[in-house]
């Protein structure tokens, strides 16, 4: 009787949930005309999570994988103090969540709300509960099932060592392109605004403090020596204010893209050869409180403004014309928003340190499934942030100077006659109100979230007197997580450059040879401060091209790992449940391809490499010289990068299509074998030993 | 200290402890109580790092080869 009445209620309340969030859909979806409040697509994605954790996730973990909580996990079978640790649900719930959730997510949606609010919102929804924790949550539970592997050891194990190689391949060179679109997003950031490139600056003599102090002085005490930083931060932004007001001063510290991102690439060799201690590590403690601490006061501060979103739910620019970035919605959306709907990249976290740590199988559900959901959310923040913005004003900031011009008069005139109105007066307020000299040309996501967020901070605290320094704090706090990002990825990449080499000359595998350490870095730092350099000559700002690219390779590495999944699961003999990761996989490989063959093919220049070389190409044998090249040698320059980011798009297709090969491959033989040949601990713990 | 909350007793200072066992671990650095007892209960005849050394271990550890982390 007491489990009947508690059925009902059970019943009722998610009945409620399902009709709330349905509501809340509606209400974004069918409003025309009339600005929508921020409050109904929280509500609506929350309700979407809830049900799919509830339901979905509970599937996935009774059903798909049955979770087994008598089954022993690695941080239980190999406890040794270190990396093997069965730690509480919520400790490495915060620990898996630090590790996933970087800039990606926050970029992509504010680049994807150029086709209004409501397409990002839907993939976001729907990718993140079908594909993105669909996803971390089998590579989690996996990999805890074999002893803790990283995803490129399981896959030459259950799918052979040629399907390993490549699939390594793929993870190196999305690597390279991450590392590149991360640093051109700080470099369109910084140029040409002396505030932020102080502030950013100042986190470098911060960190070595910090990290001098943590060496020397009071070792191991990494909290109290991370508040002292967040305080020296917030300092510097304060600081930075009064560098810019002052014309000498600022002139130090103003510089134009091609010096910043030389800047950056020195750096990234510099602080990646360096000691972590010393600049790495003290500066991704502080970026890790920055991030959970602003992600924190984002959702407190949409929640207490209800602002209202003043993007249209839908704009023309589905139709590929948008100046951001170009394509149709199909396949374009669905690579341009990676992060916060399906990152292949969470692949390797979660087949990384957090299945070291789960104290038991049941977890994995909380840990996998639920803490992309809070990523997913993060991204609908930013999504909110880039819509709350006047349209003009959005499209100000983020359309490249060769479709809107390089002045406020002409910017306005332009992107007033796409119907969206602005006046230069008003852009030129926006741009004073955050104390910079301009908003124009802006890509990147970076400085568009900055000012949604500063517009949402600054009606919480200290109003337009303070919207300058929420602007700089949001600049600086991506600026930091992307750097961060940029010294640790350059540091893997130098790595797995060094294993690679390694396999022909052991010799360049050791951590102790300084000239293989010296020329491992050099060519992981080649390898994207050549991309790097060519988004910021890119005369559609860089981005365009960039971005796309990036969004192919993490929805490849997705790609990868579902087949990986798919494959476990038929080896199981759960073939009858395998569409959970087959059908993703399905579609992101449809994705990939279908972007890759635009990226490559397409006629249009703004879409295709081949096209717009062959423009250079046509100009330069007619004597012409095109934008942004100056000289003959800068139109060669432009063809070779196009060459380059065709031979890079085909690569990551290649790579796709052989890892989609080998996964039928392997799946029919599973199918085709009388018994269950998936090779996990602790009973096939020899097998997969012989095969390492 | 102890407090309670919409009737539920609630245990601050073991709460504060988890607290920064999660920050901690944020940063990589697992908790050092729990190596120390794994190092007495299964090596008693090591000597387990002091806690700077085992701080430096695990700074190292997470910039290796395989601390990688999302965008």
């Amino acid at each position: 009787m007491a489990a009947q009445r508690r059925n009902v209620s059970q019943g009722l309340i998610w009945g409620g949930v399902a009709v709330l969030g349905t509501a809340s859909l509606a209400t974004l979806a069918l409003s025309r005309g009339e600005s929508v409040n921020a409050i109904w697509l929280v509500v609506a994605a929350l309700c979407t999570y809830a049900i799919a954790y509830r339901f979905y996730s509970l599937f996935l973990a009774t059903r798909v994988v049955r979770l087994d909580s008598t089954r022993p996990t690695p941080a239980v079978r190999r406890h040794d103090g270190l990396d093997y640790v069965a730690t509480n649900q919520f400790v490495l719930f915060g620990h898996h969540f630090a590790a996933i959730a970087g800039a990606g997510p926050l970029v992509g949606p504010v680049l994807a709300a150029q086709m209004g609010y409501l397409p990002g919102t839907l993939w976001l929804l729907v990718g993140v509960v079908f594909a993105g924790a669909v996803q971390d949550f089998l590579m989690l539970v996996f990999s805890v099932r074999r002893d803790a592997r990283s995803l490129g050891d399981m896959i030459r194990a259950e799918m052979g060592n040629f399907a390993g190689t490549v699939a390594s391949v793929g993870i190196l060179s999305i690597m390279i392109i991450l590392l590149a679109v991360l640093g051109l997003i700080v470099v369109k950031a910084l140029a040409h605004s002396p505030w932020g490139t102080f502030t950013v600056f100042a986190t470098i003599p911060i960190a070595v403090l910090m990290g001098l102090y943590s060496r020397f002085v009071r070792p191991h005490q990494v909290l109290e020596m991370s508040v002292a930083g967040v305080a020296l931060l917030l300092g510097a932004i304060w600081l930075g204010g009064a560098v810019a007001a002052n014309p000498v001063t600022a002139s130090w510290f103003t510089f134009s893209a091609q010096d910043l991102a030389l800047l950056l690439i020195s750096y990234g060799f510099l602080a990646s050869v360096l000691p972590v201690w010393l600049v790495l590590a003290p500066r991704d403690y502080l970026s890790t409180f920055l991030k959970i601490g602003t992600i924190c006061a984002l959702a407190l501060g949409i929640v207490v403004t209800a602002p209202a979103l003043h993007m249209p739910a839908i704009t023309k620019f589905v139709d590929g014309t948008g100046p951001v970035f170009a394509g149709k919605l199909f396949p374009f959306l669905f690579i341009t928003i990676a992060c916060g709907a399906v990152s292949g990249f969470h692949a390797l976290v979660a087949s990384g340190t957090t299945p070291k740590m789960l104290e038991n199988e049941s977890q994995a559900r909380l840990i996998g499934y639920g803490a992309m959901l809070v990523e997913s959310f993060v991204a609908i923040m930013a999504l909110v942030a880039a819509s709350v913005l006047q349209p003009g004003a959005y499209f100000a900031m983020n359309a490249p100077a060769a479709v809107v011009g390089d002045t406020v008069q002409q910017a306005a005139a332009v992107i007033s006659g796409w119907g969206f109105a602005i006046t230069p007066e008003a852009l030129t307020q926006l741009a004073h109100q955050v104390g910079e000299t301009t908003v124009l040309g802006r890509a990147g996501g970076a400085p568009t979230l900055a000012v949604g967020m500063a517009t949402i901070f600054s009606n919480v605290l200290g109003g337009d007197r303070l919207m300058a320094f929420w602007y700089h704090f949001a600049i600086l706090f991506e600026a930091m997580f992307i750097l961060t990002t940029i010294d640790a990825g350059t540091r893997v990449a130098r790595f797995m450059i060094q294993d690679f080499v390694g396999a022909a000359l052991p010799a360049f595998r050791s951590n102790r040879n300084w000239t293989a350490n010296i020329v491992a870095t050099g060519a992981a730092v080649g390898g994207w401060g050549f991309f790097l350099i060519q988004g910021v000559h890119d005369p559609l700002g860089g981005i365009n091209s960039l971005w796309p690219l990036f969004g192919i390779a993490n929805q490849m590495l997705a790609a990868i790992a579902l087949t990986f999944c798919t494959v476990v699961l038929f080896k199981l003999k759960r073939g009858r449940v395998a569409w959970v990761a087959g059908i993703p996989t399905v579609w992101l490989a449809i994705c990939t391809l279908t972007a890759g063959a635009e990226k490559i093919f397409s006629d249009i220049p703004a879409i295709g490499f081949l096209s717009h070389a062959a423009k250079y190409r046509a100009a330069a044998a007619a004597g012409q010289i095109l934008a942004p090249a100056k000289t003959m040698a800068d139109m060669r320059q432009v063809i070779a990068n196009d060459n380059v980011d065709t031979a890079m798009a085909g690569l990551f297709m290649a790579v796709v299509v052989v890892m989609l090969a080998a996964g039928i491959h392997a799946a029919w033989r599973a199918a085709s074998h009388p018994s269950v040949s998936a090779r996990e601990v602790p009973d096939d713990m020899h097998l997969l030993r012989q095969n390492a | 200290m102890i407090c309670t909350c919409f009737g539920k007793t609630l245990n601050l200072t073991a709460l504060g402890r988890r607290a920064s066992e999660t920050a901690r671990l944020m940063l990589g650095v697992p908790d050092y109580d729990t190596y120390v007892a794994h190092m007495e209960a299964t090596h008693p005849a090591q000597t387990a790092m002091s806690r700077e050394a085992f701080f430096r271990e695990r700074q190292a550890a997470r910039y290796g080869a395989g601390g990688l982390r999302c965008c």
